[in-house]
């Protein structure tokens, strides 16, 4: 169960957006998403479409790998779009029975919204796909940086210092708990049959000796932090300074084009 | 001042609610620059508190602790004494702190505030120490635990200490993973200088050293080197430690009446003394 578990499913196929400034598309990002619904009519709709299908193509990673993630979220997908046939009551009415009608602008509406969805998580995934864990933390330092000038750097500096260790220890944390599940299953508990009350009840084994052991590793990281002179990130310098190159302008003309391009749409049809 | 460390009447106890539990009392204790000791000592015998006295992580509660003739008890000068006494744990995945080998190895110099180019060539030169380079850009999980104990080492050296203290660093790993990191730290301590002060319980680590201490409750209750140390099987046995088997079994052929030389620890030395004795 916990072994095909990869944690922001980072993909390293070194493409030309895997090599692009994380802050940069952090920021591109939601550039998109806000853009997405921004864009009012199907003309406009159909242009990000054909963005979206370029990024997948220049991200170099499989098809399949976010229509994985799409499959995740398909009950929530159907659910809106079957609540939104219902919702409105303008326009043509086009099939009615009982109480219900639907008309064709709530069929148009429900498939607009499906459509964002679906481009919502695939550009969100091409983030996470094409972005390591530690290069997110790293721009999303970087991009809060401006916070410390209203005295809130100490703050930022933890958020991504928590950021940090929490990705560090997830793989150690999973590795422990395959141990200690291992050991209760040696023990007898039974983690796969019983009834749902049960089978909640054979969580509690691992979770009391996972809590104790998370508890004594961060005191151990703990000093071994301080030994390493850790004082809570005053005059820290950074290995990785990260710069701005000539692809990350170009990648930001592209999405001023974009956003152009979407707005026009918008105004002439 | 030839002194890295230096104890004078220290004492610790861990107070808990119904006693007073002491550790250290009234401890005295100098470690030269440049040696490489190792201190030996059972379960409970007060070696990892004494290791943490020794970078200030633990302050004295009388008596004071030395390092470069500064004070542990100095906060001002607290970053300067735990640049100069690196400390090595014994569990290699508590004390890793980044998700890449090299932004690990990059936190220590990183915490003392380095131009990032420094920061790049101390990194680049403390994973050549200890063989890790190629596995920079790996993820620390992913490797063996003599690996991830030999990055912690990197992270240690890359602050360009001029001590280590490492306590039980071999304790969680297999013998392959063992022997390489003591191969690492007695290079460290013949090539680069860096005292070294090994606290373990595998004897036969102690032949490494120049001094090996043991600690019993709290008190030394040996001091030499490892030959003067290991020629007293018997009395090691008291302080509830094993001898390395090597050395039992001299002594137990010498009870027999074989005639050996003080001092035998390794397995090939071991060997040929036997043969020798035979032969006679």
């Amino acid at each position: 169960m916990l072994n095909d578990f990869t944690l922001g499913q980072y993909f390293p196929t070194n493409s030309l957006i895997h090599r692009l400034d994380p802050r940069i598309k952090l920021l591109l990002t939601l550039g998109f998403l806000i853009l997405i619904f921004c864009a009012t009519n199907i003309y406009a709709l159909t242009l990000i479409i054909f963005f979206v299908v370029c990024l997948i193509f220049l991200t170099k990673i499989p098809l399949k790998m976010y229509v994985k993630n799409l499959k995740f979220i398909l009950p929530i997908l159907i659910f809106t779009t079957v609540i939104n046939l219902f919702y409105t009551n303008n326009g043509n009415i086009i099939l009615e029975f009982w109480k219900i009608k639907i008309t064709d602008y709530a069929v148009v509406r429900s498939i607009f919204l499906s459509l964002r969805i679906v481009l919502l998580i695939i550009i969100s995934s091409a983030l996470t796909y094409t972005t390591s864990p530690n290069s997110i933390t790293t721009g999303l330092e970087s991009l809060f940086s401006p916070f410390k000038y209203i005295g809130l750097g100490r703050a930022v500096h933890t958020m991504t210092m928590m950021m940090t260790i929490a990705l560090r220890f997830i793989p150690t944390l999973v590795e422990e708990t395959q141990k200690i599940m291992n050991a209760q299953k040696a023990r007898g508990v039974n983690f796969e049959n019983g009834s749902l009350i049960q089978r909640i009840k054979a969580i509690i084994p691992i979770l009391i000796p996972l809590l104790i052991s998370s508890v004594k590793s961060a005191y151990d990281l703990a000093e071994a932090m301080e030994s390493r002179c850790y004082n809570g990130g005053e005059n820290k310098t950074n290995l990785k300074v990260l710069k701005i190159q000539k692809s990350d302008y170009l990648a930001v003309l592209f999405f001023i084009i974009c956003c152009l391009i979407v707005f026009l749409f918008n105004i002439v049809f | 001042m030839n002194n890295i460390i230096e104890f004078n009447n220290v004492t610790y106890n861990y107070s808990s609610e119904d006693a007073d539990y002491i550790v250290l009392k009234d401890f005295n204790l100098n470690i030269k620059k440049g040696s490489f000791t190792v201190i030996l000592g059972h379960n409970g015998s007060g070696k990892s508190t004494l290791a943490k006295l020794m970078n200030g992580l633990y302050k004295p509660q009388s008596g004071s602790v030395l390092v470069n003739g500064i004070n542990t008890l100095d906060e001002e000068l607290d970053l300067k004494v735990k640049s100069t006494v690196g400390m090595v744990f014994q569990n290699p995945d508590n004390q890793i702190v980044a998700s890449v080998v090299e932004e690990d190895v990059a936190f220590g110099p990183e915490n003392l505030g380095l131009p990032q180019e420094e920061i790049r060539q101390r990194v680049d030169s403390a994973l050549k120490t200890v063989n890790m380079y190629e596995h920079k850009n790996d993820m620390p999980h992913k490797l063996s635990g003599g690996q991830k104990q030999r990055i912690a080492i990197a992270g240690v050296i890359a602050m360009l200490p001029e001590c280590i203290v490492l306590d039980e660093p071999t304790a969680m790993l297999d013998p392959k993973g063992r022997q390489d990191v003591i191969d690492t730290i007695y290079k460290l301590n013949k090539e680069h200088g860096i005292t070294i002060v090994l606290i373990t319980h595998f004897m036969e680590q102690a032949k490494y050293a120049d001094r090996v201490l043991v600690l019993n409750n709290g008190e030394i209750t040996a001091d030499g080197t490892p030959i003067e140390v290991f020629s007293k099987p018997e009395f090691l046995k008291n302080s509830g430690l094993d001898i390395p088997q090597t050395t039992e079994l001299i002594f137990e052929l010498a009870k027999k009446g074989l005639n050996f030389k003080n001092g035998i620890i390794s397995v090939d030395d071991t060997a040929n003394a036997i043969a020798a004795a035979l032969r006679k």
